[in-house]
């Protein structure tokens, strides 16, 4: 039982932390501007590489130095939309999806050019394990990853219904036309989807490099599970992409522990499949989500 | 009394040929006006025209004596003019609360409470449904959130473009009310509608579109008294 | 013997620009006929390069399943089957939805693919690879002139697929297809099975990137999980696509010619740096992959070789 608690259980809810925070852009962008993000996974390793370059230059704790791969992150969202996706605006919404697939390798080989190929970590050496009651062992990254998911999780239901922001941004994810008779700033609420999206892109990207390490691939890695988070919580309802997020972490995570017998239950080099069935599933039974997202 | 919207000439499409060719249409402040005429006259093209949804090939359009000919729709807002689409007309996800909130954004008032009391008056109906999705109201009440979003504005022109499309006899008679509610708070209103005899009814005045271009133009009750008119786009019939 | 070498160099290019070709021609079903975006081209190639390995390598050792020894053709007909099939089951859960939902759903089927052949060793000898890949009419001649004769197979093929898709673009079955794309619902209106239709170009593509795994796996004669690579694969010949012209067969050849062409060139000029430089120019490689297609798809949507037929662009949705 502990065992399950530290080993699977714990690391669970850290690997859902970072889908849930990748899934939150992705069904963002999809809800607003219409179009799955392929280039998001590396939006997150950029921002995992900005945090990184900071932990080089400043001797403080990497997640203090958040901003500086939020701020990466955020820029290089920011102009590819302007660059790429933008002139493609007004062309059926498959042209910008082909677009961000090549702005994924445009980052990813960015990445690999400007901090190489090879494998980095952020703090060298083991950390110890916090221990509770003798028996539970949680590093302190785990804990770290499920108070942030958990304030910002708070955070973005606030944001999304009390703040004039998030309203517009429910609003366009809503009903685009109507939004823009409503005399509603669109470039604006694009912007912000942007920023949003790139900024927790850019947490999950650290808090997965603080898991294992920082590579050209992290992101390009996770985006498989990320899409079926976004689909499993409903597009354009960055809440039920949080909470997919943490359902297909858990399945991913769970999916390997010894149910029935000795061995795991899916062998772990099959982690990724499970999110591929689940979304395979949702999208033959269940294509708009479990909180009643859009069809898009 | 000089018009608050005044059209001249306007010929406009979406890219190809124009749709309404040198159409001329005046509105006089504190009225309700009623565009009809048969199927692909033009008439939602018209009222797109005047909220810069369509391409404007030749004409103008002045709005309280300013040319507003080239703004885009959202400077349209917050000079005064609101316009209710014909479907997809509320944000389906959002509370009724939050629809009329949105409304607000592109032209904020100085006391939101006031406005959004006035309007609770005006649609009391929708005051226990505050807290509830506008997806899940029925098509009627769905028109009024949808018209209590565009006065959030607080707006002197109000479009409409078929208010009363797909609703029940009894809730078009009820629009109708509400219609002539909102003229008496001052807001003026230029609608086309399909259900052109109730509609010209209540109409102070009414315009007939046909192929684009203006036919005939009365008083709400001239129209419906005109032999012509009523052969033709009222399905025959007395008034 | 200089130039013999690079007339061997030149056989080399054509051999794999015919095979990008095929892989065009057939991405060009996908999405320049039906519409549908594919972005998990890896992933077919590799399971056709796999089927064909399995039934056609001479020897498995016991190793892993396969030391069937059948003849190439055979082979061929494998990896389209598997690949065709494969293409199907994606396809068919996803056609009904925007195709975004294809495009993650075709990345997905590609990774879950890249993971099988990774792991299940019994059946593709793992990170070994398969060794002994024939090719067609082997054993006809020797050396040099082998690859010769191989590229002239490889371009009677391209040919062959080249007819189809011209064929198939001016048989009632294309010009149904044209007429969902310019206008689905009119189509839809008037009784055509838009789903179903276009379901048929993704198996048909998907077939046709089977097979041109299976003949890259002849011409290396080894195949490992390398194969599976998206980079070199789905990428380029995207690329391809969109600088030839979708919707326009001969376009996707030019496009794939004139691609594999530059990417060739810049390898050539990258391999003479020294070392460190030489792989970071590699990224720079890539780089440029990327923004190429940004560039075709701003300013050069309709390629080299724009289709006849007047509209190219969807509606938007």
């Amino acid at each position: 039982m502990i065992e399950f608690v530290n080993f699977y259980l714990i690391p669970a809810f850290t690997l859902g932390a970072i889908y849930a925070l990748g899934a939150v852009g992705i069904s963002m962008i999809f809800g607003i501007l219409r179009f799955a993000h392929f280039a998001h996974g590396d939006v997150m390793t950029l921002g995992a590489y900005g945090t990184l370059t900071a932990v080089w230059l400043i001797p403080l704790p990497p997640l203090l130095l958040l901003p500086f791969g939020i701020a990466l992150a955020i820029v290089a969202t920011l102009a590819v939309d302007r660059m790429f996706y933008r002139p493609l605006r007004k062309l059926a919404t498959i042209y910008t999806v082909i677009s961000s697939f090549g702005v994924a390798l445009i980052f990813r080989s960015l990445a690999q050019l400007f901090w190489g190929a090879q494998n980095e970590v952020y703090v060298p050496g083991v950390q110890r394990p916090l221990v509770f009651f003798d028996t539970i062992r949680v590093s302190a990254l785990h804990i770290e990853a499920i108070l942030i998911i958990i304030v910002i999780a708070l955070t973005l239901h606030v944001f999304l219904t009390r703040s004039r922001l998030g309203r517009s941004m429910r609003a366009v994810s809503d009903e685009p036309e109507l939004a823009a008779v409503s005399g509603l700033d669109t470039d604006r609420v694009i912007r912000w989807t942007w920023i949003i999206g790139a900024s927790l892109a850019a947490i999950a990207g650290t808090l997965a490099g603080l898991d294992t390490d920082v590579h050209p691939n992290l992101g390009w890695n996770l985006l498989l599970p990320m899409f079926a988070a976004s689909i499993l919580g409903g597009i354009g309802k960055p809440m039920g992409a949080l909470a997919g997020g943490m359902v297909i972490g858990l399945a991913e995570e769970l999916s390997a522990y010894p149910w029935l017998g000795d061995g795991p239950l899916i062998s772990p080099s099959y982690k990724t499949a499970v999110a591929f069935f689940i979304m395979v599933a949702l999208l033959i039974f269940k294509p708009q989500g479990l909180f009643k997202g859009r069809l898009l | 009394m000089s018009a608050l919207l005044s059209i001249r000439g306007l010929t406009a499409g979406y890219g190809g040929l124009p749709v309404i060719d040198g159409i001329d249409l005046d509105v006089a402040p504190r009225t309700v006006s009623v565009i009809i005429g048969p199927n692909g006259a033009g008439k939602s093209t018209l009222l797109k025209s005047v909220f810069a949804l369509t391409r404007i090939e030749a004409g103008k359009i002045a709005f309280d004596d300013r040319d507003i000919t080239g703004l885009a729709t959202a400077e349209l807002v917050p000079i005064g003019i609101a316009a209710v689409p014909q479907s997809r007309n509320v944000f389906t996800t959002l509370t009724v609360a939050e629809n009329l909130d949105v409304g607000t954004y592109a032209a904020p008032p100085r006391d939101r409470r006031a406005v959004e009391e006035r309007v609770l008056t005006l649609f009391p109906d929708l005051r226990a449904k505050l807290g509830q999705p506008a997806g899940t109201l029925s098509g009627g009440q769905r028109q009024m959130v949808a018209m209590g979003r565009a006065l959030m504005s607080e707006p002197k022109l109000l479009l409409l473009d078929e208010p009363t499309a797909g609703l029940s006899p009894a809730y078009l008679e009820r629009i109708f009310d509400l219609i002539l509610g909102i003229r008496a708070v001052g807001v003026t209103i230029l609608m086309v509608e399909q259900n052109a005899r109730q509609a010209l009814r209540i109409a102070d005045r009414g315009h007939v579109l046909v192929n684009g271009r203006n036919f005939q133009s009365g008083t709400g009750m001239e129209l419906l008294g005109d032999e012509n008119v009523r052969r033709s786009f009222l399905g025959g019939g007395t008034a | 013997m200089e130039l013999s070498g690079l007339a061997f160099y030149f056989v080399g290019f054509l051999i794999a620009g015919g095979i990008y070709a095929i892989l065009c021609l057939a991405l060009n079903i996908q999405w320049g006929m039906g519409g549908l975006f594919n972005a998990g081209i890896a992933g077919f190639f590799a399971v056709g390069a796999y089927a064909s390995a399995i039934v056609t390598a001479a020897s498995s050792n016991g190793k892993h399943l396969g030391g069937f020894a059948l003849p190439v053709p055979l082979g061929l007909l494998a990896a389209a089957l598997v690949a065709g099939i494969t293409g199907w089951a994606v396809a068919k859960v996803c056609v009904r939805l925007k195709s975004d939902y294809l495009a993650m759903a075709s990345i997905g089927i590609a990774e879950i693919l890249r993971l099988v052949i990774v792991n299940e060793q019994w059946l593709t000898n793992g990170s070994l690879g398969i060794a002994n890949i024939p090719r067609p009419f082997e054993g006809l001649v020797r050396g040099r002139e082998a690859d010769l004769l191989f590229m002239a197979v490889i371009w009677l093929i391209v040919i062959a697929v080249y007819v189809l898709c011209a064929r198939l673009n001016n048989s009632p079955w294309g010009r149904t297809l044209r007429a969902i794309r310019d206008n689905e619902d009119s189509a839809r209106a008037v009784g055509k099975d838009v789903e179903w239709f276009r379901l048929q170009t993704f198996v048909i593509g998907a077939a046709l990137m089977g097979i041109a795994g299976a003949l890259s796996a002849s011409y290396f004669k080894f195949l490992s999980p390398a194969a599976t690579e998206p980079l070199l694969v789905t990428f380029l010949v995207w690329v391809m696509l969109m600088a030839g012209g979708s919707g326009n067969p001969k376009g996707a050849i030019a496009g794939a010619l004139l691609i594999w062409g530059i990417w060739s060139a810049t390898e050539i000029f990258t391999n003479r740096l020294p070392g460190e430089w030489a792989t970071r120019s590699s990224y720079v490689r890539m780089l440029l992959v990327g923004l190429l297609l940004q560039f075709v798809l701003q300013r050069y949507r309709q390629g080299l070789i724009p289709e006849k037929s007047p509209k190219l662009e969807f509606e938007r949705k």
